[in-house]
Formats: structure tokens, C-alpha cells, sequence
């Protein structure tokens, strides 16, 4: 036990002063980062165990496979067609190995919209940035975020003014190439929707190679009366390993959708967390987890309700094959005036062998009386009398449990809104389950 | 109508109805708890070697241990130092029969409720009674005999049926299972002890009544039942606790050992003094129960109603060694004022066909805290297992806050989870409809629990549900606009 306590610090230790190395004193967001370096000192990454990380051995896992100290691999000639969505009218930009690409990228939006590579709106829109960077992702709430905040290399910028609709969605694709050594990246991402304007962002995380990290910090605040969609898809041919943060602030009156598509990986672990901080609000957090093989993905949900008369709707869905672990935790807190407040959460898998594993824990903290909040989850299998249905029907075996499958999938792909990534999801699905119908 | 009626009457009139205390010569142990002490109340019960041992490398063990933080209660730090570990009714000789017993103790029982003389045999009901740190009587202890059944005090069977405890005590909740358990292993003074022989349906309820009253002491009590192949008993636990202004610490341990086709039944209707108006005072009830089916076919049930501690720290529990065994769980939990729960329990499946069944429903008012934490573990060769849960919360208040903490970990794909939870208010539409009918509120609102709470009231036998009926309303008395 000794030793594995030393070496948690070990690994702490080692990328801290990776991190106070890069500090440099005269850029403008230097005193965050300073704080969050403190912080992350004082936190340290989880140990075995913690609570927080129970089911997911995060911090094992980066000590075993990763050498913080060396520099990520330049990347050559990656081909960003290959994990591009197609027919998507959208402004593209393209993270490789954690640094922005101005060549791949394709930033069209011209007036009100601003969308910019993070590093480059510190300087000319240090303002707005600063009055948001870091405010609501909380460095002392977890080594991850500490360490995001304090080392983060690039990201996007997105401001909607108010009174907007961004009609073009935003799609950033984070692509790791590891096949010449580990690559790690840490990104950041500041979105600003104002009053009454509406935004849609997709973030696409892939990779080739050898072992590779990322850890992405989102942080999102939506003003009075307006929509903001955001679409995760995690689809990895290499190994990559990942810390996502998607923190997101709500005011009176907004709507955010979000989907978190995990299709592959190594271990993925998910935080994404609501601040319900007005009244009228509505959210949505549709998740779904495909895993086979050793996956691991950990979803880690979090709705404060702070204020009354608001809903929040989540719905998260995994089918579990090979020897994958799904792990799902979800807390709904909520808070003493924040009455008359509807929250639901649903959390159903399915297990298709008996290698895999789930472990689930939806958890509710109320301290307000009038309101209705509850949660669901359920645990099992294909049910074996709708199997016989469709094989008496002279449905085979495997497309009869194609169906289902997808079927269980399509509660979630339904509530996709835009068309060209709804059947862009459709089809990778589709080919993942073995649709042949 | 005429029987809410009369619970209303009743519980607009009393506060907490057992809060007085009986004078009587008590024998006990200094405040503290070291070695010694652990000697003292060896010697005092007349220990054999062997349990004296088993006592102190529980004591080294607990000492090493650390008093757990994760439950979500918050209390001052206990004094384990300032706590008398032993206190007993003084007795002249040990009491042959019941014609020996201090009347003033037969009095103290009677005033609770609970005949100790055995002429109201209509009661149905045999009783261990255990005032502080002893059994001051068991009654029907002839005719269980009969059976071939034991039960008796915890300390008459360490002399009486050695064998029997030294092989089953400590096989379902080890020593070092826990920071509370451990410290009961090291001085719990006495308890129920149960052998259900094989193939015997227990003609009676059996049942255990605790009633702390000495003041300073902690009550470490400790029950172990028994049941061999093919048996059946019903078994159930009441409390009570004077009032007073500092808090006292009960910390029991209940094993349940079930084999074969074994089917145990375990009631609690728990109602230790919860403390004043201001959260002054009260019990704090850390108590690790837990039941081994470790027979195929065997089937434990836990119902509680848990009204009164000032904390409650309590999950009852069930492995589900053996193959198509079943275990369940139902509760009702209720807090008022400033009391604080953290209850429910854990199910953990092993052999193949495992069903398990947890109703849960908490009930907060005041500025009470409330929650459910529990776990459902569908272990690898659990081919086949089955869950159902549900627990459900009713905020009566805007200050009280209800919460739910359920872990489901699966490990075998052929098993079949279901949890659902709800929090909720009473709704003003059902109240309105009983207004509406001439029913005041405050009926109204006792009418409503009693139908939410209902599903787990059912599953108590009959003399205790109607006891558990009352006092829910009793606890959620004024709680109501």
C-alpha cells in the first residue's frame, strides 16, 4: 500500500514541474494558471480507489503507460478527410496532437460570431476571455481540472453576441497521431452564448497509434433565453486515454442539449456538469456508450439546480461487449430555494457477455420539498422472448439481435437534431451493431 | 376512520411517550474503555478464556481502525474515553425464574408495553428483555424448549452452548468489518442469542427488547441467530431510551446465519429517544446488521422502522451465498426535527438464481436529513440474479433535505437490475381531496404516509404494525404547514 501511495505522488510531482517549467509570467492568464498549479499540488491525481474514481483507475493507468517529460511527436501529412463528418457545412478546426492547425482548419464565420483558436483570443480578446477563463470549471474540485487549467496548450474561443443565431455549427476535431511515440495534449475550450442567440458545437476526439492522453476542459455559459447544442463523439482506432470536463452555466430561460457518444477508447472518463443557476431553464443530457473489447468509459454527471421552476432531463444508455466496463454516475443536487424543479434520469445497459461489467450509482441530494425528481437504472440482457419473436418470424439470430440493439441505441441517436450528424451517427452505429436490415 | 382517529388523539397529545427513567441500583463499569475494562466485563459475565481473547484482538484491532467519515451525517467527536462501557440492574442472585426478577424491572417493562409474565400468554410473543448492558429475562423459554429451540440471553449461551457460539459468532460480521462492529466485538455486554433447530417452524415470535437507561453508558449489544436446514422464525427488535440532554451511543451487531431452506425474518421497530425540538440530546445508532444465506434455498428479510436516534447509521444487509437464495429488505425511515439517517442496504448476490427486493421510503420533515445508501452486487458467478429496488422520499418541509447514494455494480451479464427512485411532496391535490371529504390536514397527512409507508407495514407481523403505524404519525407530529 506504501508504495503505491508514494508513486501517486510521484506522478503528481513529475508533471507539476513539467507544468511550472511552461509557466510564463508575462502572459495574460498567468495568475490562473499559477493557482490552479498550486492546486493541483495540493489535490494530487486520485489515488486508487478514491471515491470519485472508484471504478476507474485513472492515475495507475497514466503512471504505467505514459512519460510525462517527453514532448508529443510532430505529426506529418495526417489526414484529417479521414475523420472529417461528411457533407457538414460547419467552421472546422483541427487540434493534432493538441496544437491548432491553421491549415486543416476552415474558419468561415464573418461578423457578429467569433470563433477563435484559444491562445490567439488571449491576446485579442483578453477582456471577455479573462472575464470567463476558469470561472466555472473549479480547480479545486479535482486534480484534473487543476491540471487542465494550469497547462492547457490551445482550444477555441467561441462568443455569440446576443440576438444571434449561429446558423454554421462548430466542429473541432481533436485527432491524436501516436504512431511514432505517446502523445498528450491538454486543450481547453471557452464557449459564450449570449442573450437569445443559439449555438451548435461538436467536438470529435481520434486517434491512431500508441498509448495517447487527452485531457479537455469545455467550459460553456448560456445567457438568458438562448439554445446551445453540444455534440461529443469518441471514436478511437489507437488507445487513448481521456479526461473530458464539459462544464456548463445556465441563466433564466436557456436550453442545452447535450450527446455524449462513446464508441471506443481505452479508458474515457466523462465529467460533465450543469450549473442551473436561473429559473425557466431546461436541460437535456443524452449519452450513449457502445464498448467492446477493454474499454473502459466512465460517466460522471452532475445537475445543481440552484434556482426554482427548472427541468433537467437525462437519459444515458450503454451496450457493453467484450470485456468493456461501463461506468455511470449521476448526481442531481437539489438546492434548498430551488422549488418546483423537475429532474429525471434514466440509466439502462445491457450486457452482452459475461466478461463485462457495469457499476452504477445515480444519486439524488434534495433539500427542497416541492419538486419531483427520480431516477431510474436498469441492468440486463436482450430479452429472450423478443428474440424468439423475430427468429419465429424467420429473422436470423444476429440480425434479430441487430434489432434490438439498435432499437435500444435509437432511444438516444432520436434525439439528435441536426440532420447531417444524425445520420452520420446513424451509420457508424449502424456499422457497429451490425446492422444488415 | 375511527382508528386514524385515534391515532391523531394519541399523538396530539404526547411527545415522546418513553422518555422517563426507572430508579433502580445499578452495577457498572468506570467511564473509559481500556483492557482492563474489557477484563472487568469478562469477568463480570464469568467469560470463558477463549471469548476474553477473541474480545481483546478485537479491541487491538479497533484501536488501529478509524472511525468511518463517509456517511452523510455530521455529528461532534465521540469520547470513546468518556463512555461507561458496562451497566447492569443490580441483582441479588441470578433469577431462577420470573418470581426472582426485581419488580421494579417487571414494572419498567410493563410500562413499556411488554409483559414479562408469562400468564398474558394471549401476547403470543417470548421476550428477551436487556435493560443497559444485560438480559434481565426470557420468557417462554420452557416451551421453545420443547422444540428443541434455543433462546436466550447472549451471555447464557457463551456458558450454556459454547459450541454453537464460538462457531457461528464472528462468521457474518467479522471482527474488523467495521470501526463499530469492531468496538462491539471488543465490549458488547450481552444480547439475544437463537438456535432454530432443523426442520422447526418457530410457533411464536420471538423478540428482543432494548432499553437503555443508565445515564453516560453506550449500549453494545449483540444478537445471533441461528437458523439450521429447513427452519423458520420470525424475530423482532424494539428500543427505547430515556430523555436526556447528551447524546449516547448504541452501537449492536446482528448476525444471521441461514442455512439451508432456512427462512428468517428479522422486524425492528427502532425507536430510540431522537432527541429535543432543537436536536438536543438523543441517540446515536451506528449499528452493523448483516445475514448469511449460506444454504441454498434460504431466505432472509430485514423490515425496519427506524423513527427515532438522533443519527442512524444503519445498513442491514444480506449475502446470498447459496444458490436461488433470496434476500430482501424493507424500510421505512423517518426523520423530524434535527435528526439525521443514513440507511439501507446491501445486497450481494454469489450463488446462481440470487433475488433480492429493497423497498425503501424515507420520509423527511423538520430540518432532517435523510438518506438511502445502498449497494446491489451481482458478484461473477451470479448466473441468473435478479434485483428489484425501489426507494422513494417524501420532503414534508422545505428545510429537510432527502437523499439517495445506490451503487449497482454487475458483473454477470445474465442478471437483471432494476432501480427506480422518486422524491417527492405530498401532493396538495390529495390533501385538497381529503379536506375536500371533511378530513382536516393533519389526518389528511397521517392518511398519506400511512398509504405510502404501507407496502413495508405490511410485511410486519400484526402486533408491531400497529405499534409502527402510530408512531409514524407520533414522529411526524406538527411537522404539517
Amino acid at each position: 500500500m506504501m508504495s503505491v501511495a508514494v508513486s501517486e505522488k510521484n506522478i503528481t510531482t513529475e508533471i507539476a514541474s513539467g507544468i511550472e517549467k511552461s509557466l510564463n509570467a508575462a502572459s495574460s492568464d498567468h495568475a490562473l494558471r499559477k493557482e490552479a498549479l498550486e492546486s493541483f499540488r495540493n489535490l494530487g491525481l486520485p489515488p486508487n480507489k478514491a471515491e470519485e474514481y472508484k471504478f476507474t483507475p485513472i492515475t495507475r493507468s497514466l503512471e504505467k503507460n505514459f512519460n510525462f517529460a517527453t514532448q508529443n511527436p510532430v505529426s506529418k501529412n495526417t489526414d484529417v478527410s479521414a475523420y472529417a463528418i461528411p457533407g457538414v457545412e460547419a467552421d472546422v478546426l483541427v487540434f493534432i496532437n493538441g496544437v491548432y492547425s491553421k491549415e486543416a482548419s476552415s474558419i468561415k464565420s464573418t461578423g457578429a460570431v467569433t470563433v477563435l483558436p484559444l491562445q490567439e483570443a488571449l491576446n485579442t480578446k483578453k477582456e471577455i476571455v479573462l472575464k470567463h477563463l476558469g470561472k466555472h470549471a473549479d480547480t479545486k474540485a479535482d486534480a484534473f481540472i487543476a491540471w487542465n487549467t494550469a497547462a492547457f496548450k490551445d482550444g477555441v474561443f467561441i462568443h455569440v453576441p446576443d440576438n444571434t443565431v449561429a446558423e454554421k455549427p462548430v466542429i473541432l476535431y481533436h485527432i491524436h497521431d501516436a504512431a511514432q511515440g505517446q502523445v498528450v495534449s491538454i486543450n481547453r475550450n471557452l464557449i459564450v452564448v449570449g442573450k437569445s442567440s443559439e449555438l451548435t458545437v461538436l467536438e470529435k476526439f481520434d486517434s491512431t497509434g500508441s498509448a495517447n492522453f487527452s485531457n479537455t476542459v469545455t467550459e460553456a455559459v448560456v445567457a438568458e433565453n438562448a439554445g446551445f447544442n453540444l455534440y461529443s463523439i469518441q471514436n478511437d482506432n489507437g488507445p487513448r486515454y481521456q479526461f473530458g470536463l464539459t462544464q456548463i452555466y445556465q441563466t433564466n430561460f436557456s436550453r442545452v442539449n447535450t450527446y455524449t457518444f462513446t464508441l471506443s477508447g481505452k479508458l474515457v472518463r466523462n465529467n460533465l456538469q450543469f450549473v442551473l443557476d436561473g429559473e425557466g431553464i431546461e436541460s437535456h443530457m443524452y449519452g450513449l456508450y457502445l464498448l467492446a473489447n477493454d474499454t473502459l468509459a466512465d460517466n460522471h454527471t452532475v445537475v445543481d439546480h440552484r434556482k426554482p421552476n427548472s427541468f433537467s432531463n437525462e437519459m444515458y444508455k450503454g451496450i457493453m461487449d467484450g470485456s468493456s466496463k461501463g461506468v455511470f454516475n449521476g448526481k442531481i443536487y437539489v438546492r434548498p430555494n430551488a422549488q418546483k424543479t423537475n429532474a429525471f434520469q434514466a440509466n439502462r445497459n445491457i450486457l452482452l457477455t459475461d466478461k463485462a461489467t457495469v457499476n452504477t450509482k445515480p444519486q439524488l441530494e434534495i433539500w427542497a420539498d416541492d419538486v419531483k425528481c427520480s431516477h431510474g437504472c436498469t441492468t440486463g440482457q436482450l430479452d429472450e422472448e423478443a428474440l424468439f419473436y423475430l427468429q419465429a418470424r424467420g429473422i436470423s439470430k444476429e440480425t434479430a439481435q441487430a434489432m434490438m440493439l439498435y432499437a435500444f441505441a435509437g432511444e438516444v441517436l432520436d434525439n439528435v437534431k441536426h440532420p447531417v450528424i444524425k445520420e452520420y451517427l446513424d451509420n457508424v452505429i449502424s456499422e457497429r451493431l451490425h446492422k444488415n436490415f | 376512520m375511527s382508528k386514524d382517529n385515534q391515532v391523531l388523539e394519541e399523538l396530539t397529545s404526547k411527545e415522546y411517550e418513553h422518555g422517563w427513567t426507572t430508579n433502580f441500583e445499578t452495577d457498572s463499569a468506570p467511564k473509559g474503555l481500556n483492557e482492563d475494562i474489557i477484563r472487568f466485563i469478562s469477568a463480570k459475565k464469568s467469560e470463558p478464556e477463549w471469548l476474553l481473547e477473541w474480545r481483546l484482538s478485537a479491541f487491538r484491532q479497533w484501536t488501529k481502525m478509524k472511525e468511518p467519515t463517509w456517511p452523510n451525517v455530521t455529528y461532534p467527536p465521540i469520547n470513546y474515553q468518556d463512555i461507561i462501557y458496562y451497566s447492569a440492574p443490580k441483582q441479588k442472585a441470578t433469577p431462577k425464574n420470573l418470581e426472582d426478577v426485581d419488580p421494579e424491572l417487571i414494572k419498567t417493562f410493563e410500562k413499556l408495553g411488554i409483559s414479562l409474565t408469562e400468564q398474558k400468554r394471549l401476547t403470543g410473543v417470548a421476550v428477551d428483555a436487556v435493560i443497559d448492558s444485560v438480559s434481565v429475562a426470557t420468557t417462554f423459554k420452557e416451551t421453545l424448549g420443547e422444540l428443541g429451540i434455543i433462546f436466550c440471553s447472549f451471555s447464557e449461551a457463551v456458558l450454556k452452548h459454547p459450541d454453537l457460539v464460538k462457531k457461528y459468532m464472528g462468521s457474518v460480521v467479522p471482527v474488523n468489518d467495521n470501526y463499530f462492529a469492531a468496538l462491539n466485538s471488543a465490549v458488547f455486554t450481552d444480547g439475544s442469542f437463537c438456535y432454530i433447530p432443523k426442520g422447526v417452524r418457530c410457533p411464536m415470535e420471538l423478540s428482543t427488547y432494548f432499553r437503555i437507561n443508565a445515564a453516560n453508558t453506550g449500549q453494545f449489544e449483540r444478537t445471533l441467530i441461528v437458523a439450521d436446514e429447513g427452519s423458520y422464525v420470525s424475530y423482532l427488535e424494539g428500543c427505547t431510551a430515556p430523555m436526556r440532554d447528551e447524546n449516547q451511543l448504541h452501537a449492536a451487531v446482528v448476525e444471521i446465519y441461514a442455512m439451508k431452506d432456512a427462512q428468517v425474518k428479522y422486524s425492528t421497530v427502532q425507536n430510540w429517544y431522537p432527541g429535543d425540538k432543537e436536536g438536543k440530546g438523543g441517540i446515536y445508532n451506528f449499528v452493523t446488521k448483516r445475514g448469511l444465506c449460506f444454504g441454498d434455498g434460504s431466505k432472509i428479510s430485514w423490515t425496519q422502522v427506524e423513527t427515532g436516534s438522533a443519527i442512524t447509521w444503519k445498513y442491514p444487509s444480506c449475502i446470498l451465498k447459496g444458490d436461488n437464495s433470496m434476500g430482501e429488505f424493507y424500510s421505512v425511515a423517518v426523520t423530524n426535527n434535527y435528526q439525521q439517517a443514513d440507511t439501507g442496504t446491501k445486497m450481494i448476490h454469489i450463488g446462481k438464481n440470487t433475488k433480492s427486493r429493497i423497498v425503501s421510503k424515507g420520509i423527511s420533515a423538520g430540518h432532517s436529513q435523510n438518506s438511502y445508501r445502498g449497494q446491489v452486487h451481482i458478484m461473477k458467478r451470479a448466473e441468473g440474479a435478479r434485483n428489484f429496488s425501489q426507494c422513494d422520499s417524501l420532503l414534508m418541509g422545505d428545510k429537510c433535505g432527502a437523499h439517495t447514494f445506490p451503487y449497482i455494480d454487475v458483473e454477470n451479464n445474465s442478471a437483471k437490475i432494476e432501480h427506480e427512485a422518486t422524491t417527492s411532496k405530498i401532493g396538495e391535490d390529495q390533501i385538497f381531496y381529503c379536506l375536500q371529504r371533511g378530513i382536516d390536514e393533519e389526518s389528511a397527512v397521517a392518511l398519506i404516509v400511512n398509504g405510502y409507508a404501507k407496502e413495508v407495514l405490511n410485511q410486519l407481523p400484526m402486533e408491531f404494525a400497529v405499534e409502527a403505524q402510530k408512531l409514524l404519525a407520533l414522529t411526524l407530529e406538527g411537522s404539517v404547514g
